[in-house]
């Protein structure tokens, strides 16, 4: 079922369903993102956000249901999906033991980037990310703020599509995660669709969707005012506390 | 074409980026081949020192006094006389004596008469190597002897047997067991960095960074085999030459040769351990795994123990063992002077078994999480 016609939505979720043995870690999930916009997951730690994430990135596989990507089944074109997006996990993945700058030429070198275009575009993020002058110090030395500005640019080197973070803002402090926040931003500016993943319902007023997801369904899923007027709340974390409650 | 090459070029190069900043590993690569040339050949070394040996001569003739001097010129072998009635066997027993040989009555008559006669030997035989040694000696020295007999007129039945050490004339069992202690020191290098390498990646979760990429399967085991593979050969060059200055190690082939057949021998090594590491979580699980088959490699190849000695069934699976080949490689080249055509039939092995386990290690890595 190509939608071709539809091609401003680049994700299409549709019945998801993921089964570890007997739990299941999403029932019946759907939803879709349009093109440019940042699409906030949200959810309780366990809620399935994870999952599902990896499951719409090609790391994981479906256990059924429907889900395209840029066009691309899941099932089948994973590793074409993989070209196209970028992908940030919770743990920041960089090489502890390896400079900035290597950990740059690497996954730069890995997307098939040139050496020209490696050094070029290397240059101007470091520069723009105020990390030249520390191109040379080893990632396990340098702070976390620093790494995940590093993980986030080196996520989207390749240019991507779509960019998935996953639970990006984990453990940094507050002034860090409203200026990564605005890379974020920066990168929308450049037509890249971001896929977050978040616990902080603060963070979720930054998205122009979301999605809330307990115990692996959807509960509540629009843009962060509608949503509010709709269930009468002030914040998303009273919407959140509202939403949890009914579970319960 | 090129572009997949970089990318493996990329993978090769972090690779040495991070071996070169591990504070454990670095030494260890540099470190076990001067060690094992230094310590370990001359510790597996069995040449014998002290042989012990019994000399009971019931004949007393001028012919079985010869045989005594002959026995006691050797280098290793110290002699002393009993009495038929003396103790022998039980000294054997006890370890005070490794051999006692009984000179029958009439043997020099007999020997004359061209009767076919031969002194009795009894050699202790807790260490079958020394014991194998032992009678190896014993057999030369009695071939020798009846040879100068004949010499000096004297006509005799017939000669037992030839038996002369081929490609180590001296004997020199560290030029025997050097090669084999670098086959060792290969695997083990190879196999257990690789493994734990691999492993490592998923235990820090940076594997999923690269499974998230759109980088090929076969590319990212060959970044994660070909760094080993060099690492190999260098502790290879690198052994041989402390072998070379420690104990003057004869390189009679072409090292050439035995850099290709190094190389084509760590292919399936090093498939298997990424083998193993594609299907385990934990660097402990590949570490276990991995020496439970060096092990039975390297029992089994023939480098301390003849392969021909080997049961049927131990002879058949050792096709399945690619150190079995690879003994048959380095011995070859370093002591025989083989040549490529002389070692070609390990090579065309060891190449099909390094292409489908580095087939099955492509297979077994799943890029997801």
């Amino acid at each position: 079922m190509k939608k071709k016609v539809q091609n401003n939505y680049v994700i299409e979720v549709s019945n998801l369903c993921k089964k570890f043995g007997a739990f299941y870690a999403n029932k019946i999930l759907s939803f879709d993102v349009k093109r440019g916009e940042i699409f906030g997951f949200l959810g309780a730690n366990g809620a399935g956000k994870t999952t599902a994430m990896k499951i719409i990135s090609g790391l994981q596989s479906p256990t059924s249901g429907e889900v395209n990507v840029l066009d691309y089944d899941v099932y089948h074109e994973a590793e074409k999906i993989k070209k196209v997006i970028g992908y940030m996990s919770q743990k920041f993945s960089l090489y502890e033991d390896l400079s900035v700058w290597e950990n740059l030429r690497f996954f730069a070198g890995i997307y098939g980037l040139s050496r020209k275009m490696i050094k070029e575009k290397g240059e101007k993020i470091l520069h723009h990310l105020d990390l030249w002058e520390h191109r040379k110090e080893l990632v396990r030395d340098i702070p976390l703020g620093w790494k995940q500005k590093l993980a986030f640019s080196l996520a989207t080197i390749h240019d991507p599509k779509i960019v998935f973070l996953d639970e990006p803002t984990g453990g940094v402090d507050p002034y860090v995660r409203r200026v990564f926040w605005d890379q974020i931003y920066q990168a929308q500016a450049k037509g890249i669709t971001i896929f977050v993943t978040t616990h902080y319902m603060d963070e979720a007023e930054y998205c122009d969707r979301i999605c809330i997801l307990s115990q692996g369904e959807v509960v509540a899923y629009g843009a962060p005012e509608k949503l509010k007027k709709e269930y009468q709340v002030d914040s998303i974390d009273q919407l959140f506390v509202l939403l949890a409650r009914n579970v319960e | 074409m090129i572009k997949k090459m970089k990318i493996i070029l990329y993978l090769i190069q972090k690779e040495f980026l991070q071996i070169k900043r591990n504070k454990a590993i670095l030494p260890i690569i540099f470190a076990m081949p001067i060690v094992q040339m230094l310590v370990l050949v001359w510790a597996t070394t069995s040449e014998l020192k002290e042989v012990h040996v019994g000399y009971i001569d019931q004949d007393h003739s001028e012919i079985s006094r010869k045989f005594y001097n002959k026995i006691d010129g050797l280098d290793c072998f110290y002699l002393q006389s009993l009495d038929a009635s003396s103790d022998a066997i039980e000294q054997l027993h006890n370890h005070h004596l490794d051999a006692v040989v009984e000179i029958p009555l009439h043997f020099a008559r007999d020997l004359e008469k061209g009767a076919k006669v031969y002194p009795q030997v009894s050699i202790n035989a807790v260490n079958s190597n020394n014991a194998e040694m032992i009678k190896g000696y014993f057999e030369n020295e009695w071939q020798r002897f009846l040879t100068e007999v004949k010499d000096q007129g004297i006509s005799f039945h017939r000669l037992e047997f030839s038996f002369r050490y081929w490609y180590n004339p001296e004997m020199d069992f560290k030029f025997y067991m050097a090669p084999g202690i670098l086959a060792i020191l290969i695997s083990l290098v190879g196999m257990m960095l690789s493994g734990m390498n691999f492993v490592r990646e998923k235990e820090m979760g940076t594997i999923e960074q690269i499974n998230v990429t759109p980088i090929k399967k076969y590319q990212f085991i060959s970044g994660k085999l070909i760094p080993f593979l060099i690492i190999g050969i260098v502790d290879l060059l690198l052994g041989l030459f402390m072998a070379r200055i420690a104990f003057g190690q004869p390189i009679i082939g072409n090292i050439g040769t035995l850099i290709l057949g190094t190389a084509i021998y760590l292919i399936p090594l090093l498939g298997i351990s990424l083998w193993i590491s594609a299907i385990s979580e934990k660097q402990q699980q590949v570490m276990f795994i991995c020496f439970f088959f060096l092990l039975i490699f390297i029992l089994m190849s023939g480098m301390f123990t003849p392969v021909e000695s080997m049961p049927l069934w131990a002879q058949q699976l050792n096709y399945l063992n690619p150190q079995f080949y690879y003994i048959k490689i380095i011995r070859g080249i370093l002591l025989k002077g083989a040549t490529i055509m002389n070692i070609s039939r390990e090579l065309i092995c060891l190449s099909c078994y390094g292409f489908i386990v580095f087939l099955i290690a492509t297979y077994k890595y799943k890029k997801v999480s």
